[in-house]
């Protein structure tokens, strides 16, 4: 193998498996050590400078850094980074005026954002600082798109939402609310320089062709409206039998919600087995604790009405067969069908995008799915002036996904405002700092915590389901918070090796408590990976791997279990291993808030 | 800071014939010098003893003072161990085995506790053949006091404080041959891969196997100029062969060209391999060895491997020839056997 070159800025990146996974980059270890450090407000700033809504998705992210966590390669459990997120939102002092502000002279551009949701909320913040003259253009009478209309209160306080998303409106953004977009035309007619689509994916999927769906009219609501309307206020009851079909988030809302407006039996119903369930995991957690039984491999096979008045639904029951390649069919098993009384559906079986409002004649094509064609660096449509981002770009993801479109789109719309070429992008800022402070000293705390993950309080049950607005999840307090952050492995503390200083005294190999390092003949990897001191099967980490040293042999550190312990650097007796921090900050339209700040 | 090391270890570690992990045969951290080369032997016995499917409650680690003799603290935290007085570990050690034949014992001990002030002992333990491993971590110079020359210094060497060493030094592996030691070997920290077989060799000797190992000092005596730094004695190795140490049950598949390799067949049934063999030298000609050793010495080089074995060693149980128990498992009638049996062995005396 050929030297790794750790002057790529995405050798390291790699490293930081939650950063990583994060679709926004956000910096979770220099995060949790703030946390650690009581430092909330900058906690907050680094979160609020990467991902916009901290508060938000410290209650509601979809978490993709936890499977990817380290921490849940060497034990049981990720670091809980998603409840940290919430710690330092709750925990945080004054930060408005950490936040860039909308300079008095406008730079003369006009943009308009169609859609409230995340991600052109983001937009907007990006763009803002900038002097951009920004209009927001929203159905209802509040931003916040999905994060408003589709997850329950019980889940994300409404005043969380409000503050977040003031912070953004706040900077002078021009917002036109219970304005329904129907003709991109008309847009397009006004003299904006660009414009961003951000609408989400809002078209709830039926079962129209499901016998006596259209009998069972009256009883049966799509999921995400239905939220939408509880949400709003235009739903408060629903009757004592509900059943939801689906397997996937919005059901879990769908039947908590339920649950708190009258709901005394209700239940999920999914086609697919349990394990192949789209919920997050927690989330069905939350359902199962509310009493809410969930019935899997059964699809539905029909609605029963009498007398115009719905009486419950039949469904088969199937069995997941996957072929060698891992391809799923559901089989009926033969077995009789079941009835389940019911006096209201909900279907909550997934949304498409709809774009009814863009008229075919303006130059956006649409392709596969009835997705825009949209360019995957720059989020430009085939009408160059029109961008999309968030779920309206390639389907239903989520906030921080969307988000994350947002910063892409907002430099962008920023670089094509200027008349510059859109994929003049600049290369992430990085950089890599010694960290010792003498010997055996380090300025982060190294020791590794053998403390398994900490459970987080809920609200009382009973207390909880009589108002759809109590929230459930109650946070970390500041105590256990420093605790779960404690656990984090501190994986953006590089452990850096420098060849010449090497004497291969084998003390880092020696010491290594997860047998990382191997002083060993340079070879093909795949032969490597074989005779390391331990396997290195896991090929979604890289082996990172020195020049030749004196004796011909090379160092080769297989990063997937490194506990960055900095034992090896600790041990070593010229200073060839050292630790050094790395940061990695996805590139903005404008400086946000800069982390050189701390 | 870190002082203590972390409990996580690689989830996919192999397990060996006794379904250990390697981390089963580790001991505290280390407290030595960073880069120390006593703690890459540690970590080579730690391999060893993983290798051999060693039951960490069948070892007694054995030690006196010095840096050295700290180590057994940082290997086999499981087994037994005995940290006696400054150079009176091979007393201890011929004591314990005398009491208790089954156990393995692993004297680990350093060039000021053999060379020195524990020479009257060590050369009596070689005597004896008492059935022992004794490894030398030998760095040439007292690390613990701050580096004065030892007996082990080549003359000429400076010592860190650059004051020059004018007494020859002693070579513990030509004193070894000279005493007719049973298994003599020199190795180097450095060198797992010679290291890791000797010392399973050396455990599987029926009497008294010197492993004399260099192992530099970087603290006191890693200067260029010294004979027991890194860069000196990468710079001046010279094995007698590359060594495999095969165990009874395992088939033995590499082949080598005639002449170029030897099998040395052990007591128990396992082989050791040599290959590349060094001109003029037979493992199990004690002549040879020595000659190859002054040979070396004559050229500057620092010989390792395997140097000499006696397949016929007779250790010190077989010469005295003691009940074969260990003695504390004897039972009353057989340590008091009654009058008939006295009367027999005081009629022998008449």
């Amino acid at each position: 193998m050929k030297p790794t070159d750790i002057t790529n800025p995405e050798y390291f990146h790699k490293v930081v498996d939650c950063q990583h996974a994060c679709p926004a980059h956000t910096p979770v270890p220099e995060y949790i050590r703030m946390i650690a450090a009581e430092r909330y407000t900058d906690a907050y700033m680094i979160n609020w400078e990467s991902n916009v809504f901290p508060g938000i998705l410290g209650r509601t992210c979809d978490r993709p850094c936890e499977p990817a966590c380290r921490r849940g390669r060497v034990e049981e459990e990720p670091v809980a980074i998603c409840r940290l997120k919430r710690v330092a939102a709750d925990n945080k002092g004054e930060v408005k005026s950490l936040m860039p502000t909308a300079p008095e002279k406008k730079n003369g551009f006009k943009i308009a954002l169609i859609g409230g949701g995340p991600a052109s909320l983001t937009v907007a913040r990006d763009l803002a600082p900038l002097g951009y003259e920004i209009h927001l253009y929203d159905e209802w009478d509040k931003a916040g798109g999905m994060m408003r209309t589709q997850i329950p209160a019980f889940r994300l306080p409404e005043s969380v939402l409000d503050e977040e998303v003031g912070y953004v409106l706040d900077m002078g953004i021009h917002t036109h609310f219970n304005t329904y977009v129907s003709s991109m035309k008309k847009i397009l007619e006004k003299d904006y320089d660009a414009i961003f689509v951000g609408t989400g994916a809002p078209k709830g999927r039926d079962l129209p062709d499901l016998e006596n769906r259209k009998e069972a009219d009256k009883f049966v609501h799509l999921g995400i409206e239905w939220l939408a309307s509880v949400a709003f206020g235009h739903t408060t009851k629903v009757s004592k039998k509900v059943i939801v079909l689906g397997g996937g988030n919005t059901a879990m809302d769908c039947c908590r919600t339920a649950r708190r407006l009258g709901g005394e039996k209700v239940t999920v119903v999914v086609r697919s087995p349990f394990k192949d369930m789209k919920a997050s995991p927690w989330e069905i957690e939350d359902a199962q604790r509310e009493d809410i039984p969930i019935l899997n491999n059964m699809p539905p096979k029909a609605f029963v009405v009498e007398g115009g008045k719905l009486k419950g639904m039949l469904f088969g029951k199937v069995a997941a067969i996957y072929d060698e390649h891992g391809k799923r069919s559901l089989i009926s098993t033969g077995e009789p069908d079941i009835f389940i009384e019911a006096d209201e559906v909900l279907i909550a079986i997934g949304q498409d995008n709809a774009f009814p409002w863009i008229e075919g004649d303006l130059g956006i094509k649409f392709g596969k799915w009835d997705l825009p064609v949209v360019d995957k660096t720059t989020f430009q449509s085939t009408l160059d002036r029109v961008f999309f981002g968030g779920d309206a770009a390639f389907g239903p993801e989520n906030v921080i996904t969307a988000v994350a479109h947002g910063h892409q789109a907002a430099i962008s719309i920023d670089l094509f405002c200027r008349g510059e070429s859109i994929y003049n992008r600049l290369p992430p800022t990085t950089n890599l700092v010694s960290q010792k402070m003498g010997i055996h000293e380090w300025s982060f705390d190294s020791a590794v915590i053998e403390d398994p993950r900490y459970s987080v309080p809920h609200a009382e049950k009973q207390v909880a389901l009589k108002d759809r607005k109590v929230e459930v999840e109650l946070g970390f307090n500041t105590g256990i918070g420093f605790k779960e952050a404690q656990r984090c492995l501190n994986c953006d503390i590089q452990t850096i090796f420098n060849t010449s200083r090497c004497i291969e005294c084998d003390a880092c190999m020696d010491i290594c408590p997860t047998s990382c390092i191997t002083f060993t003949p340079n070879g093909e990897e795949d032969d490597l990976r074989k005779r390391l001191k331990a396997p290195a099967n896991n090929t979604t980490q890289d082996l990172y791997v020195s020049e030749t040293l004196n004796t011909g042999r090379v160092m080769i550190k297989d990063e997937d279990v490194c506990l960055h312990c900095g034992l090896c650097a600790e041990r070593c007796p010229t200073a060839a291993w050292d630790m050094q921090k790395y940061l990695y900050q996805v590139t903005k339209a404008s400086e946000i808030w800069s982390i050189s700040n701390l | 800071m870190t002082y203590i090391k972390p409990k996580f270890r690689h989830p996919e570690l192999p397990k060996n014939d006794i379904g250990y992990v390697k981390s089963d045969y580790e001991g505290a951290i280390s407290t030595l010098c960073a880069g120390c080369g006593h703690d890459s032997i540690s970590a080579a016995i730690v391999q060893a003893c993983f290798e051999l499917s060693i039951e960490p409650h069948r070892l007694a680690k054995l030690s006196g003072i010095g840096c050295s003799s700290k180590t057994p603290t940082y290997f086999l935290s499981n087994s037994h161990g005995f940290n006696s007085v400054h150079g009176r570990m091979p007393s201890i050690a011929t004591g314990a085995n005398m009491a208790n034949r089954d156990l393995i014992y692993l004297g680990v001990s350093g060039d000021g506790d053999s060379a020195s002030i524990g020479m009257g002992q060590f050369v009596h333990a070689i005597r004896r053949n008492v059935n022992m491993v004794y490894i030398v971590m030998n760095n040439g110079c007292y690390g613990l006091t701050k580096g004065q020359n030892s007996a082990t210094t080549d003359a000429g060497a400076t010592s860190k404080a650059g004051g020059i060493n004018n007494y020859p030094a002693i070579d513990l592996v030509g004193l070894a041959l000279e005493l007719e030691a049973t298994f003599v070997g020199r190795s180097f920290s450095g060198d797992k891969n010679q290291l890791v077989p000797l010392i399973k060799a050396a455990i599987s000797h029926p009497g008294f196997a010197l492993l004399d190992v260099v192992s530099p000092c970087v603290t006191f005596n890693n200067k260029p100029e010294s004979t027991k730094s890194y860069d000196y004695v990468r710079a001046h190795l010279e094995a007698t062969a590359t060594i495999d140490y095969v165990p009874e049950k395992e088939e033995i598949t590499v082949s080598y060209e005639p002449g170029m390799s030897a099998m040395v067949e052990m007591h128990d049934g396992s082989v050791i391999q040599l290959h590349k063999l060094a001109p003029n030298w037979d493992p199990c000609d004690r002549f040879s060895a020595v000659r190859r050793l002054q040979t070396a010495k004559a050229k500057g080089e620092v010989l390792t491997g395997l140097l000499y074995i006696d397949q016929n060693s007779r250790d010190m149980h077989n010469l005295e020839q003691t009940v074969d128990k260990p003695l504390n498992s004897l039972r009353e009638e057989e340590l008091c056997p009654g009058s008939g049996v006295l009367a027999r062995v005081n009629a022998d005396f008449r």
